[in-house]
C-alpha cells in the first residue's frame, strides 16, 4: 500500500506533531509513503475565496507531481481532504476546466491528466489497511478510556464531494476508537465546527463554538478528544483555555491527532508522537493509559 | 411495516420543557414523513402541530429536523431515513423558537431577509432581456431558494450568534449585487452594508448550508462570491478581507502557509489585536508550534509563486 504523502501546510508548520506522529505509525499500518515535498498549500478554500482558478490550480499541480509518481494521495489534514477532494472532482468532470487549469501548470511543464485518488489517512485506515489489522497492532489496550471524535467540516461537508461518511451520522473515527480499545463519546458537537478559519479575525464567534463543542464532549465524560484536522487542532488545544474562560467552564481535554491516538495504542513511545507540544496538557490522559498498561501486565503476571 | 416515530412535543404555555413523544404507524411503500405526520394527527393525536402546505417540495414550510439533519418532511422517504438511521426522530428546526411542537417563529428569519432589502434598488439601468440577459447565470441558483429556513437552523455560527444574517439572507444579498440592472451605487452601498459584525465576514465555510439545502442553492458559495466581489470593489479593511488577502499572498511568497506571519496579516497594525494574540504566540513559540517567518518548509516555492503571479 503505498501513497504520495501530502503534508498539507500545518503539518509542516504549527502543527509539526502532526508529521511527526504520522511518520510515527504508518509503517507499522503497512503504508508506504513518498512524501511530496514540492508540493504547495491546497488553498485551505481561502485562496478560492479572492482566485478561485489559481486555487484549483494549487491542487491540480499537486495531483500533477502524484500523477508523475503514479501514486494516489493520503492527506493528514481534513480541511486539504475537502478542498483537495472538491478540487479533484471539479478536475476530472470539467474537461474544459481541466484545460484551463493545466494552462496555468505549462510553464513548469506540468499536467494533470485526472487519474489520481485523494484519501485522507482515516479513510485509508478504515477501508484499505482494516480495522481488523489495526486491532491487531495494538499493543496497549485503552480499556475503559472515553474518546470524543471530533471530525472537522471539510472531512463530510458537502459529502457529495467527499462520500466516505454519512454527513448526519458519521462513524469511521468512532469504529477507529473502537478498535484501539476506547470508547468512542457519542455527542452532538463531533459533526460541528471548531471556528478556525475565523478565529483570528472573530475570536468570540469561533471561542464560542470551540467552547460548546469541547464542554458537550466532556459532559459526555470524555478523556480526550482526537481529530483528524490539523486545524481543528489548533482552535480546540491552542485556544482551548480561552474558550473555557469565554463559556465558564473547566475543560481541559487533552486533544490528540488521529497518529497521535493510533501510535499510543500501538505502544509507541509519547516522545516519538509530538505529544510535548501540545498547549493543553496529555499528561493526566497519559497517566491513565499508563494505570491501564500496569493493570493489564499485572493480569498477565508480568509484574 | 410497522415503525415508531419519536417527536418532539411542545407547549410553551403548558409544558416546562420540550418532551418526547412515540407514536407506532403502518408504513405504506414510498411513504414521505410529512404523509407520516399528517395521519399520526389525523388518526392519533389531533394536538400534534406542525407547517405544512405544498407537500412538493415548493412551498418551503415543512422544514425540520428530521434524524439530525434538517429536512423537508415532504420528500424525505420513510423507508430511506429508517434504512439509513434505524429509525424516526423528528423534531422542530433547531436555534429558532418554538411556537408549538414542530412549528418555529420565522420571524428573524425573515426580518434577516427583508434587512438585505430582497428587491432591484436604484436600477436606472434596463438590460435588454430582462433579468436572464441581466445574469441570471450569474445569481448562482440562489433564485431555487424556498425559503424553508433548514440552512439557519444548520448554520454553525447562528447557533452561537442569533444576530447573524445566516446563508439564506446573504445568498440573497449576493443575488442582487450579481443583477446588472442595479446601478453602481446601489451594489456598492449594498456590499459596505455586508462588511460590519453578523454581516458576510462571520460564516465559518462549515458547509452545513450546502449540505441540508433540498434546492441545492449552496448558499455558501453565494457567501463566498460575495466575499469575492467585496474585495474586488476594494473592501479590503476588515478582519476577514485581511485574512483571504494576507493567506494569498503568504501562499505566493512561501507556497505553503507561514503561521507566524498569518496572524499579523489578519491583526495588521492594531496593538491592541497585536497584545490579544501575543501570548498565545509565546506559549506556541515556547512549544515549537511557530515556524520560521523567513524559510518555506516545500522545495521550490518561488513555482508557485510564478503561478499565482500569472492568475494576476
Amino acid at each position: 500500500m503505498k501513497y504520495a504523502l501530502y503534508p498539507g501546510c500545518a503539518a509542516k508548520g504549527a502543527t509539526p506533531e502532526l508529521f511527526q506522529s504520522t511518520m510515527a505509525v504508518i509503517g507499522r499500518l503497512g503504508i508506504e509513503v513518498t512524501e511530496l515535498t514540492a508540493s504547495s498549500c491546497c488553498g485551505a478554500g481561502v485562496v478560492g475565496e479572492a482566485d478561485p482558478d489559481g486555487a484549483l490550480a494549487l491542487s491540480a499541480r499537486t495531483f500533477a507531481q502524484a500523477e508523475r509518481l503514479g501514486l494516489d494521495i493520503m492527506t493528514i489534514c481534513g480541511t486539504c481532504q475537502g478542498v483537495m477532494g472538491g478540487a479533484n472532482r471539479k478536475l476530472k468532470s470539467d474537461p474544459a476546466l481541466l484545460q484551463r487549469v493545466n494552462r496555468l501548470l505549462a510553464p513548469e511543464r506540468l499536467a494533470y491528466r485526472g487519474t489520481v485518488q485523494v484519501k485522507h489517512l482515516l479513510w485509508i485506515v478504515v477501508r484499505e489497511v482494516g480495522l481488523e489489522k489495526l486491532a491487531d497492532e495494538v499493543q496497549v489496550t485503552l480499556g475503559d478510556l472515553k474518546i470524543a471524535p471530533f471530525y472537522g467540516c471539510y472531512i463530510l461537508r458537502p459529502s457529495g464531494d467527499l462520500g466516505f461518511d454519512d454527513p448526519e451520522h458519521p462513524d469511521s473515527l468512532d469504529k477507529v476508537i473502537r478498535a484501539v480499545g476506547a470508547e468512542p463519546v457519542d455527542y452532538g458537537g463531533k459533526i460541528k465546527c471548531c471556528g478556525f478559519p475565523i478565529i483570528l479575525e472573530k475570536e468570540d464567534i469561533a471561542l464560542a463554538m470551540n467552547g460548546a463543542n469541547l464542554k458537550e464532549a466532556k459532559d459526555g465524560g470524555a478523556d480526550a478528544m482526537v481529530t483528524p484536522c490539523p486545524l481543528c487542532h489548533m482552535s480546540l488545544d491552542i485556544y482551548q483555555e480561552r474558550a473555557g474562560k469565554k463559556i465558564g467552564a473547566n475543560l481541559n481535554l487533552p486533544v490528540l491527532h488521529l497518529p497521535q491516538m493510533l501510535g499510543l495504542a500501538m505502544g509507541v513511545p509519547a516522545g516519538e508522537l509530538g505529544l510535548q507540544r501540545h498547549l493543553v496538557s496529555v499528561d493526566p490522559f497519559l497517566e491513565k493509559v499508563e494505570e491501564r498498561h500496569v493493570e493489564r501486565h499485572k493480569e498477565k503476571g508480568q509484574v | 411495516m410497522r415503525l415508531a416515530f419519536t417527536i418532539q412535543r411542545y407547549h410553551p404555555e403548558l409544558d416546562a420543557a420540550p418532551h418526547d413523544e412515540t407514536y407506532r404507524l403502518d408504513v405504506a411503500r414510498g411513504m414521505t414523513v410529512l404523509d407520516a405526520l399528517i395521519r399520526i394527527k389525523n388518526e392519533q393525536d389531533g394536538r400534534l402541530t406542525f407547517r405544512y402546505s405544498c407537500r412538493s417540495a415548493i412551498c418551503g414550510s415543512c422544514s425540520m429536523t428530521i434524524n439530525g439533519g434538517e429536512k423537508l418532511a415532504c420528500r424525505t422517504s420513510v423507508r430511506r431515513e429508517w434504512e439509513r438511521h434505524g429509525g424516526l426522530i423528528v423534531g422542530p428546526l433547531r436555534h429558532l423558537p418554538v411556537l408549538k411542537d414542530l412549528s418555529v417563529d420565522m420571524g428573524s428569519f425573515w426580518g434577516k431577509v427583508r434587512a438585505i432589502e430582497p428587491w432591484l434598488r436604484d436600477s436606472g439601468r434596463q438590460a435588454a432581456g430582462g433579468a436572464l440577459a441581466a445574469g441570471a447565470s450569474r445569481f448562482h441558483n440562489v433564485d431555487a431558494c424556498i425559503m424553508c429556513g433548514a440552512c439557519v437552523a444548520a448554520c454553525t455560527v447562528h447557533e452561537v450568534d442569533k444576530g447573524f444574517l445566516g446563508p439564506a439572507a446573504l445568498a440573497k444579498a449576493y443575488r442582487f449585487v450579481a443583477d446588472a440592472r442595479e446601478s453602481g451605487p446601489a451594489r456598492t452601498s449594498r456590499l459596505a452594508a455586508l462588511q460590519g459584525p453578523t454581516g458576510m465576514w462571520d460564516c465559518t465555510r462549515c458547509n452545513f448550508c450546502v449540505e441540508v439545502c433540498p434546492k441545492d442553492v449552496q448558499p455558501m458559495e453565494a457567501i463566498i462570491r460575495l466575499r469575492r466581489e467585496a474585495i474586488e470593489s476594494g473592501h479590503t479593511g476588515t478582519g476577514g478581507a485581511r485574512h483571504v488577502v494576507g493567506f494569498r499572498d503568504l501562499i505566493a511568497r512561501f507556497g505553503r502557509l507561514n503561521e507566524a506571519l498569518m496572524p499579523l496579516k489578519v491583526i495588521g497594525w492594531s496593538l491592541r489585536k497585536f497584545l490579544r494574540v501575543l501570548p498565545l504566540g509565546v506559549r506556541m513559540l515556547l512549544k515549537g508550534k511557530v515556524p520560521s517567518p523567513l524559510h518555506s518548509s516545500m522545495d521550490g516555492p518561488e513555482r508557485v509563486r510564478a503561478l499565482l503571479e500569472r492568475r494576476r
